[in-house]
């Protein structure tokens, strides 16, 4: 059965105000398309869960979607800081004008990397908690009270333990799938197979749409089985100014240029105008970036990988 | 030390390269003999990009975004960006890379940034100011406590100031000798941590090591740089070597690669 939608369909039945989202993809196959689509839909009160909250979630959070960040690494990597989010969270600085500081906080709830990747393993793996060596000695549990120690029942040692994360809903960008959504993916995976197994429901945006035949060819490379998806979008440049391995680079560009764009509310909310709320979906968005800025995101070659000989047996 | 020819900066002229460079220098040079190295964004990615082309063309570099053994043919602004997996030896999930890579054991060097480090190499990278009411937001841990923790060795590059070299810091978000070297001792054997903690600091003035009490101590000061401004960028009284070494000049070929090869734009290095 066709899993394929559009990315306002998508969005419309399977993200509801208040729902936790996970928009994963570690720089790697964050699609900001969905990230967008959310926006323009004005969803509110999400809690949005992510390791490196990154470009889409400051965007996310300024457009006021958000009422909550679950994370580990808050900041435009390369560059700097996030702007937006940091409006929202930051004390004024003493005598400075209230300027364009919003009177609701925004809440944060803070891990490490492995940490937020071991949440979503606990919840995809329907486990309690997750252990790891982390925190011991650190300040993060006591500004974290769900960073909980727990003694090993076979010796002395402590270790700590996570919640299981299981979002309402996780948003998967990839290479490829199939009609029922059988997702195959190359390069960097980050934790997107954690999170969608983790999630109450699925969408997966990829680049291609391929026949089946074209998945059961690989089978290692599928990270993600059809079984547990809800929808397939097929939006090419979805993920862009992030990249996907092959397809286009990242646009390190834009992620400088947002450095200036989000300093101030106003130019934060004029560009939000421009790029979300005032075009229609993707496939506008692209048109607006133009032939030449896409052209010199294509990888300079290719890198073909070898072929492998899974043989047959009658 | 670097087995390259040296430089050719004349001597009676003023240093012909940045304090930036400097520290990138210092940092890969301290990488020699090192095998498995984890590394960060921003500087320790130069540092250790510059190292593979000098004085580690062995080392392996395992980035936490799940590269193993990574080539990058350009230096890559991010550490996601897709020249670190083109050739790379492996691909891996972070599930795979921080449980099975980095908390397995395998990793011998963790390059760490910080906000601020107090004396016993201890580091915030969370908050400066109270958590809940912070005056200035950081990007939080990240990897950085889990490296902390797990890698064999923890290399340090920062910049050096009386607001980062401080006596007390206001979050701990990655352990390092903890209160001194006997309870940090202690703790990683009863909690059977793989990692034995700091072990260099390179700053854009000098370079430390952690002495036998586990408290940092000032080995080499970079060249054009005086004690005094060492000493007034530091938030207590430094222990300090004797004598004090000077850190040999970037060689013409350091810069050259740091120039022409992994930052071009000077994204780092202005």
């Amino acid at each position: 059965m066709s899993k394929v939608a559009s990315m306002r369909d998508a969005v419309a039945a399977l993200v509801h105000d208040g729902d936790v989202v996970a928009i994963e993809g570690f720089t790697h196959l964050i699609c900001f398309a969905a990230g967008h689509e959310i926006i323009r839909q004005r969803k509110r009160d999400l809690t949005l869960a992510r390791l490196t909250p990154d470009l889409i979630y400051d965007q996310m959070v300024a457009a006021g979607v958000a009422r909550k960040l679950v994370f580990s690494w808050l900041g435009n990597p390369g560059v700097g800081g996030l702007h937006a989010i940091r409006r929202r969270v930051e004390a004024p600085a003493d005598g400075a004008p209230a300027g364009d500081a919003s009177p609701t906080p925004l809440e944060l709830e803070e891990y490490s990397h492995f940490g937020m990747v071991g949440r979503y393993t606990a919840g995809a793996s329907n486990l309690p908690f997750f252990p790891l060596r982390s925190y011991f000695e650190t300040d993060l549990p006591k500004a974290n009270p769900l960073i909980r120690p727990i003694q090993s029942p076979f010796g002395e040692e402590t270790v700590y333990a996570v919640p299981p994360l299981k979002p309402d809903v996780a948003v998967v960008h990839a290479q490829r799938a199939d009609a029922a959504g059988n997702t195959q993916m190359w390069g960097l995976l980050g934790c997107q197979k954690e999170a969608a197994f983790a999630a109450e429901r699925v969408i997966v945006v990829v680049e291609d749409l391929v026949d089946e035949s074209v998945v059961r060819a690989d089978p290692n490379r599928t990270v993600i089985p059809g079984l547990i998806v809800d929808a397939v979008v097929i939006e090419p440049w979805g993920a862009h100014p992030s990249y996907v391995q092959g397809a286009y680079d990242r646009d390190n560009r834009f992620y400088r240029d947002w450095d200036a764009i989000s300093r101030e509310d106003s130019t934060t909310q004029a560009w939000l105008d421009e790029w979300v709320y005032g075009i229609a979906g993707r496939a506008e968005y692209v048109e607006k970036l133009g032939a030449e800025r896409l052209a010199g995101l294509r990888p300079s070659g290719r890198a073909l990988s070898g072929e492998v000989d899974y043989g047959v047996y009658k | 030390m670097s087995a390259l020819p040296a430089g050719a900066s004349g001597a009676a002229t003023p240093p012909a390269f940045s304090k930036s460079e400097m520290m990138i220098v210092a940092a890969a040079r301290e990488l020699a003999g090192q095998r498995v190295c984890f590394v960060g964004v921003g500087l320790p990615n130069i540092a250790v990009n510059l190292a593979r082309l000098t004085v580690a063309p062995e080392l392996e570099l395992v980035y936490e975004s799940g590269a193993f053994g990574a080539q990058p043919a350009r230096l890559p602004l991010s550490i996601g960006d897709p020249t670190i997996v083109t050739g790379a030896t492996a691909a891996v999930s972070m599930f795979e890379l921080f449980s099975f890579y980095l908390q397995g054991g395998l990793v011998d060097v963790g390059f760490l940034g910080a906000a601020q480090i107090d004396r016993f190499g201890n580091i915030n990278s969370t908050v400066i100011g109270e958590y809940e009411h912070p005056k200035t937001r950081l990007p939080g841990s990240g990897g950085a406590c889990e490296i902390a923790i797990n890698a064999r060795h923890v290399f340090v590059i920062m910049r050096q100031s009386k607001r980062s070299f401080v006596d007390r810091i206001d979050f701990r978000t990655s352990p390092g000798n903890l209160g001194g070297a006997e309870t940090a001792a202690r703790i990683r054997k009863e909690q059977g941590w793989l990692g034995r903690g700091p072990s260099v600091v390179v700053t854009d003035l000098a370079i430390y090591h952690f002495d036998e009490s586990g408290e940092m101590r000032l080995d080499s000061i970079h060249p054009g740089v005086t004690l005094d401004q060492v000493r007034d960028t530091i938030g207590w009284a430094p222990k300090m070597a004797e004598p004090l070494a000077t850190t040999p000049e970037p060689t013409a070929e350091e810069l050259r690669l740091i120039r022409e090869v992994l930052d071009p734009d000077g994204a780092y290095t202005k």
